[in-house]
């Protein structure tokens, strides 16, 4: 498999604070991949610098090999690269379908066919009984899976998932899990995701990168990062994995 | 039941001047205006959330342009239109080609409207091509010539040329709504971050805002030129011109299709019966206008702040 993502000793640097200090990493095509790590270890800045929200201080990103660091957001978004906000951003005066075009309407000019796309995406999330509703109106957990249904709906090959699953139940975060796995599977989409719940994170990635104070401080299979001992210290804690 | 309804009313508005005399004729042409321009600002504010205080620049330029043309060159304002929007949006491009490259957004960016307009006004007093402080005037076309073609007439065809006017700008609006485009404004209207996250060029979609919006703004500009027949910069570009082609799309309802014409329809026939009622109780009181309308806006934000036309859609079960 060829690397889709490729990170290289990305750092950014907010005045004294080092956000993202020389991270290297690199995401195969197909992969599930998760990054976690404590609060304010840079997972979201590292998001927001591969999507381009915010220029790298140093380092170089690559998607599937051409430079993609300091394009502006809709250029990175139209080379294939899906993002959610972890702090949800929907459209709130838009509707729940509506919202959903806007993402789809990036790879089909017209706004008839991107109709169609958004409903087939909300049919999959579970969304067509809201889809007329208000953005503004939904619930919490329903606007971090509107993120998700937006962000599909744009065709990305590299999907990245800030927290989608913070708030849901136990039953709806193995039902988001199905629902990512399926489309890893079918659409052969890379999926990276910040996430806390660890129940997803141990369910779905087949790698794991860890972060603390904005370094890397282990990447592995799920099951070799949980056993580094510095990751245990200072992130797992020593209770049990739940 | 809807088809019905505006079938009636496209036919009470097409057989208007069988009944109306020359008064009601001109209160509704003004009504016709406010909507073409109304929908013109509706555009660039309720749909892709740019403030734009100047307008009165784009409609300045409509006129202008047009009217000059013809007194110098004897084109018809029917291509001289065309001149004058072609004007209107190289205005707006320069306006929103410094508000995006620097990053002026929100109120900052209507200050920047605001400043394009005066600077216009200034100049134009002082522009001898533009006749100046002193005024442009239009003479009425010698007999014998196609008075249409040089948008010469009575209040009855400008009863028609501006309905026209007012039903196509609602028909674009109607469209553009729909439209990719639209979508696109309304995203970035409610968030540009997440906007631009899903593919869209903020400056692209912005830029296209106002370029629609100016050039369809400048078109009124033509009818204020030809069937008032004079003009002057220091009313023509005057801020107040601004403010009232604003009032009746954040009354009627911002960002909706309907909206710009049912507050053009309650608030100017509202304020010219104001004004005549003011004036035949002898009462010499030339603001009464401007203060009624202060006053309906403010109840309306504080009742309706979304504007009438969406609660009424819901009464009606239109929406």
């Amino acid at each position: 498999m060829s690397a889709l993502l490729e990170v290289e000793a990305v750092s950014r640097r907010f005045r004294g604070l080092l956000a993202v200090d020389a991270v290297s990493f690199g995401v195969d095509a197909g992969e599930l991949f998760a990054v976690i790590g404590p609060n304010g270890a840079g997972k979201t800045t590292l998001f927001n610098l591969i999507a381009g929200a915010l220029p790298p201080s140093a380092g170089t990103i690559r998607l599937a090999g051409e430079r993609i660091d300091g394009l502006r957001p809709d250029a990175i978004a139209a080379r294939g690269v899906g993002r959610t906000f972890q702090i949800v951003r929907p459209f709130p005066a838009m509707t729940v379908r509506e919202n959903i075009m806007v993402g789809s309407l990036m790879r089909t000019p017209h706004a008839a066919a991107a109709r169609a796309k958004a409903d087939a995406v909300m049919e999959r999330l579970g969304f067509a009984a809201l889809a007329d509703r208000p953005a503004a109106s939904l619930t919490l957990p329903d606007r971090k899976r509107l993120e998700v249904a937006r962000a599909l709906a744009t065709e990305p090959r590299l999907l990245l998932l800030d927290e989608v699953m913070a708030g849901l139940r136990p039953t709806e975060v193995d039902a988001m899990v199905a629902t990512l796995r399926a489309i890893n599977a079918e659409h052969g989409t890379t999926i990276v995701l910040i996430e806390h719940v660890m129940r997803a994170v141990m369910a779905l990635a087949g790698r794991v990168l860890v972060l603390h104070h904005g370094a890397r401080i282990a990447l592995g299979t799920p099951a070799e990062v949980v056993a580094e001992p510095e990751v245990v210290r200072s992130y797992l804690g020593t209770g049990p994995v739940h | 039941m809807r088809w019905a309804l505006g079938l009636a009313l496209a036919g009470a508005l097409l057989a208007a001047p069988l009944v109306a005399g020359r008064y009601e004729l001109s209160v509704l042409i003004l009504v016709f205006q406010f909507v073409l321009m109304g929908q013109a600002w509706n555009l660039m504010m309720g749909y892709a959330g740019q403030l734009s205080l100047g307008h009165a620049l784009y409609v300045g330029l409509g006129a202008y342009v047009p009217a000059l043309l013809w007194l110098h060159f004897g084109v018809s304002p029917l291509l001289g239109v065309f001149a004058g929007m072609a004007a209107a949006m190289l205005a707006g491009a320069a306006i929103g080609w410094l508000g995006l490259r620097f990053g002026i957004e929100g109120v900052y960016f209507a200050l920047l409207t605001i400043a394009f307009a005066e600077i216009t006004r200034v100049a134009f007093d002082h522009l001898p091509v533009t006749g100046g402080a002193g005024g442009l005037f239009l003479p009425v076309t010698p007999e014998g010539r196609a008075a249409w073609w040089m948008l010469d007439g009575g209040p009855v065809f400008f009863y028609y040329v501006t309905l026209a006017l007012a039903a196509g700008a609602t028909g674009v609006v109607a469209w553009l709504a729909r439209s990719r485009m639209g979508f696109l404004w309304r995203a970035v209207r409610d968030d540009p971050v997440a906007a631009e996250a899903l593919g869209v060029n903020l400056f692209r979609a912005r830029m296209q805002a106002i370029l629609v919006s100016s050039a369809m703004a400048s078109v009124a500009g033509v009818v204020v030129a030809f069937y008032y027949r004079n003009l002057f910069p220091s009313q023509v570009f005057d801020m107040s011109r601004s403010i009232e082609l604003i009032l009746a799309p954040i009354i009627g309802g911002l960002g909706t299709v309907l909206g710009p014409v049912v507050g053009a329809a309650l608030l100017t026939p509202a304020g010219e019966a104001l004004a005549a009622l003011v004036h035949r109780a002898g009462l010499d009181a030339p603001g009464v206008k401007a203060v009624a309308y202060g006053l309906l806006l403010i109840a309306v934000i504080w009742v309706r702040p979304s504007g009438i036309w969406p609660w009424l859609a819901r009464r009606l079960g239109v929406s």
